[in-house]
């Protein structure tokens, strides 16, 4: 095997250039000759009977081109907005969706008309005048209340507001709870959050109506996605229809399934025959990007007393909002890794989808493994002070350590080594110390907190066979498409879509490596389904590197496998007896004589091939994972609350977290500290609030919507341990989504221990200082 | 109703006529055609939109174009050194990995230049006070912080002070 080079060095990422002097190319600094502007008009009500809508003041406006409705949009436009089977294949109820209300508006924000005007301004201006008469109707907004037979429906020719109702079985529950010495129950909240990418949503689109061709830019996490279901609601070929992603301002979830504007802007741009672009504003975007988490879990663990875990017992109840988001039942994959790190003998989880009168909720970050993550961490600490045990020797005592380990649903976790990371995370913490410390602090009256959290994730999604399955019909594998040209650069096309993971530094260190060309004569080219292969299923679940880069890894070998075959002939050596190193094939024995990459590509293209060979040197692979990948870790957090204002501070982060092979440690750990922060975000601050009884949106702003500031996200102490896959030939796993997933509970768990000698054995997020004042005047006698 | 509007850009004089309701961003962006400084909300809570006015950090959702008349504007653009080369805050960011999506990272450049024209030696308190204007999703702000304490350091130890390198014209 030839020295690596590239794999695990710390590059400087290729992208930045652009990107810190302002030349970046985001959906909005994209225009076209002859743009015009489209403007939203949107239902103010969470749910009303639509009467009439009147468009003539809007329509005579100055600058106005034209108002379109779902009257306009039924002649360009077809079908349903799509529902994957994700980890709910059985459901109950599934409301069709058109992109625009035609009689029925379900959530605020829904769109019900569109305006289309010279300049943006205009538009806007616009939008305030379309007359829409609303007959308001009753909204749900309560996840719990709408199961209720007889509650208020989201729809209200619906049956009910069930969209799913599926229990997952892992072993004989009945059995395992018979057997429990002690018992801990909790209910374990999941606010909603928003994404909150800080570039919003955007689209442009062009038709020609001469070739009938369709062009559309757009800020997404996966093009070719977007170019399937809309050909299909167009009625055009996917051949026909170009989607193009640019630079992508981060996405987290909330730029994967299409949205009703990936429809609207099309069908406009093919109605009025110009270019449309459509850009969403922040109050636009946390009202009608979808939102993430919103569930609520009733768990309960059952154990012996020496801390052995025997049960677990859960039911996700899971806010839909008013339409299944497209991958919305992905994040019922919470039940089936509710195990998480641990040994038990049954696990049974029961997943409830719920239809409210409120935004959509499919993946954010983690989707459905925070989640589980979560739960798990909490009741692992709620049993640990229960028993009065060292929440670190609970864990420890009941860690899968044989591998590959099969859990209670059958899924294989490939690779592990838990007491790895909990080790080192305890010993760059000095858990022995901060124990100290925290009595010394108990002591004063001080209320501090240590909170662990070992977590492990499924991700890399592929396989093919499972994920057909669960998106529809397409399998989650990955292609790449690796050109080298005759003057021995490389040309690199992928099917995901980066945005902000660096995708263009790390897939072009794993080419450079298997075929020993400079990294500055590889192009990476991602985001244009007119180029590279098929299909490419994007980037989320990360899954780039583990099944994406492993794609290009493997078209990489087959060109360098050719090119030996040629520099073999150019040689006139066998080519089991060329050694290739450093880009360069050398007869073995005599490694004067030899060929390098870039004389061989030439020669590709030359006139001396060998007999039956094609000329060009280039090679699609598609890569389908044998398994998921498993990435692991263990986190410490030491807070501080004030017993006065209820604000917790975070003092300490130690986080050590296991991908496997790392490709460039410098974004790896990139990736880390922004998971943290989202975690840390979710666990303190953020929380999308609508008005119980009006189904009104109250953080409908970035003023209300807390992201945190630099003023909140401390430094983190980061390490990591390798345990490498067994799965894939690099040996990677993911770490897009481990912050996020690690976090939350190490900071609640470490909310929760500084609370604990006021007798509060569980806290909510987020753990605003408003929401602790409470517990703790209620505690206090 | 366009209204004359007189300025200087990156060091260069401009003549234009403009709506009086045009934000300072949209001109910078759509008749100057600066589309670095970019649009992340519309509360002026991202900074995103960060630019220099006369020096002074203003988040440019926040001004319309007509109150910048006869006033010095820079942008990201205007931030490396005329000759070609980069800032040493954008140096910084780039070895800190201080950004991933980058959205966000020109109104960083241009908070943080103000902060190390005023504070040539921040802490890291300072540095989470002068930059609280401005959100980040991606990097979670660690290495944002440890790229504005390198630039400073570099930016001391005599790289072009940032004081001269942006207030051009």
């Amino acid at each position: 095997m030839a020295v690596s080079q590239m794999i695990g060095a710390r590059i400087q990422r290729r992208e930045d250039p652009r990107l810190i002097t302002g030349h970046g190319r985001f959906i909005e600094d994209r225009t076209l000759p002859g743009m015009v502007h489209l403007a939203v008009v949107r239902s103010p009500h969470p749910h009303a009977r639509i009467v009439s809508i009147d468009t003539a003041a809007a329509g005579a406006a100055p600058g106005v081109l034209a108002v379109l409705t779902a009257k306009e949009f039924h002649t360009v436009l077809s079908g349903t907005m799509p529902v994957a089977p994700a980890f709910a294949p059985d459901k109950k109820y599934v409301p069709p969706r058109f992109p625009i209300a035609e009689q029925e508006v379900c959530f605020q924000g829904e769109p019900v008309a569109v305006v289309v005007a010279s300049e943006r301004a205009l538009a806007a201006d616009a939008v305030d005048l379309v007359h829409v008469e609303y007959e308001p109707l009753p909204a749900i907004v309560d996840p719990e209340a709408a199961m209720h037979p007889g509650s208020v429906k989201a729809h209200t020719d619906g049956p009910d507001n069930i969209g799913w109702d599926t229990t997952f079985a892992g072993g004989d529950i009945e059995a395992a709870f018979a057997k429990a010495e002690v018992r801990v129950k909790e209910r374990i909240l999941q606010q909603r959050l928003a994404p909150t990418s800080m570039e919003t949503r955007g689209v442009l689109a062009q038709y020609s109506p001469f070739d009938e061709r369709l062009t559309i830019w757009l800020g997404s996490q996966n093009p070719h996605f977007i170019r399937f279901f809309v050909s299909m609601s167009m009625g055009m070929p996917e051949s026909a229809v170009r989607v193009v992603a640019e630079d992508v301002g981060g996405g987290f979830g909330g730029k994967i399934s299409p949205y009703p504007e990936d429809y609207l802007v099309p069908a406009a741009a093919k109605l009025l025959g110009r270019p449309v672009r459509w850009i969403e504003t922040r109050t636009e975007s946390i009202q009608t990007t979808t939102h993430g988490r919103g569930q609520v879990f009733e768990a309960e663990v059952a154990a012996r007393r020496d801390g052995t875990l025997l049960g677990l017992r859960l039911t996700q109840v899971l806010d839909l909002g008013a339409y299944h988001g497209t991958f919305g039942a992905f994040q019922a994959c919470a039940g089936l890794m509710a195990g998480g790190v641990y040994r038990w003998e049954a696990v049974e989880a029961r997943s409830v989808g719920v239809l409210t009168n409120k935004v959509p909720t499919d993946p954010y970050r983690g989707a459905g493994r925070p989640e589980a993550t979560h739960v798990c961490e909490r009741m692992v600490d709620r049993l640990a002070q229960e028993l009065g045990m060292d929440p670190a020797e609970l864990r420890r005592r009941n860690f899968a350590r044989e591998f590959p380990f099969t859990n209670n649903f059958g899924l294989v976790y490939d690779s592990g080594n838990y007491d790895g990371t909990l080790d080192r995370a305890l010993e760059l913490a000095d858990y022995p110390a901060l124990r100290e410390r925290q009595a010394e602090a108990r002591r004063a009256g001080r209320l501090v907190g240590i909170g662990i959290s070992t977590w492990v994730e499924i991700c890399g999604f592929g396989p093919a066979a499972p994920t057909a399955g669960a998106t529809g019909g397409i399998a989650l594998v990955e292609s790449a498409q690796v050109r080298v040209l005759p003057t021995g650069s490389a040309s690199v096309f992928v099917g995901t879509q980066a945005q902000g993971q660096g995708h263009d530094t790390t897939f072009a260190q794993i080419v450079a490596d298997t075929l020993g060309m400079p990294l500055e004569t590889i192009e990476l080219r991602h985001g244009d389904t007119a180029e590279g292969t098929g299909f490419g299923c994007g980037t989320y679940g990360s899954r780039s590197l583990s099944v994406g880069g492993m794609a290009v890894q493997q078209a990489a070998v087959k060109v360098r496998e050719k090119a030996r075959q040629l520099a073999a002939h150019l040689l006139e050596a066998d080519p089991d007896d060329l050694v290739f190193e450093q880009g360069r094939f050398a007869v073995q024995g005599s490694p004067a004589t030899g060929k390098s990459i870039q004389e061989v590509a030439l020669a590709a293209y030359g006139g001396s091939l060998p007999s039956g060979m094609e000329h060009g040197l280039e090679a699609v692979s598609y890569f389908d994972p044998s398994n998921w990948v498993w990435p692991f870790g263990a986190h410490v957090c030491l807070v501080e609350v004030d017993p006065e204002t209820g604000a917790v501070r975070i003092e300490q982060y130690v986080g050590v977290d296991d991908c496997g092979t790392v490709i460039n440690p410098m974004i790896v750990e990139g990736q880390v500290q922004g998971g943290v922060a989202q975690a840390i975000a979710q666990a303190l601050y953020e929380e999308v609030v609508y008005d119980g009884e009006s189904g009104q949106l109250l953080t409908g702003t970035l003023l209300d919507y807390l992201v945190p500031t630099m003023n909140e996200i401390p430094d983190m102490t980061l390490d990591r341990t390798v345990t490498p896959s067994p799965v894939n030939p690099l040996g990677v796993k993911g770490i897009g989504e481990a912050g996020t997933i690690a976090a939350t509970p190490a900071v609640i768990n470490a909310v929760c221990d500084a609370l604990s000698p006021l007798g509060i054995h569980h806290v909510d997020m987020p753990a605003s200082p408003d929401r602790l004042w409470r517990l703790m005047q209620e505690a206090r006698p | 109703m366009p209204h004359p509007l007189t300025l200087t850009v990156n060091g260069t004089g401009r003549e234009d006529a403009v709506e009086p309701r045009l934000l300072l961003v949209h001109y910078l962006r759509e008749v100057c055609g600066l589309t670095g400084t970019h649009v992340g909300c519309d509360t002026s809570q991202c900074g995103a939109c960060t630019v220099l006015v006369d020096g002074a950090p203003v988040k440019s959702c926040t001004m319309f174009a007509l109150q910048a008349e006869g006033c010095r504007i820079t942008t990201v653009e205007g931030l490396a050194p005329a000759g070609g080369g980069l800032h040493p805050l954008q140096t910084a960011f780039w070895e800190q990995h201080g950004l991933q999506c980058g959205f966000c990272t020109p109104g960083f450049l241009m908070a943080a230049t103000a902060l190390l024209a005023e504070n040539p030696d921040p802490t890291d308190e300072e540095i989470g006070r002068g930059l609280e204007g401005n959100l980040c999703r991606c990097t979670g702000y660690v290495n944002i912080r440890r790229a504005v304490r390198a630039a400073a350091a570099a930016m001391r130890a005599g790289a072009e002070p940032a004081a001269t390198a942006v207030v051009g014209g």
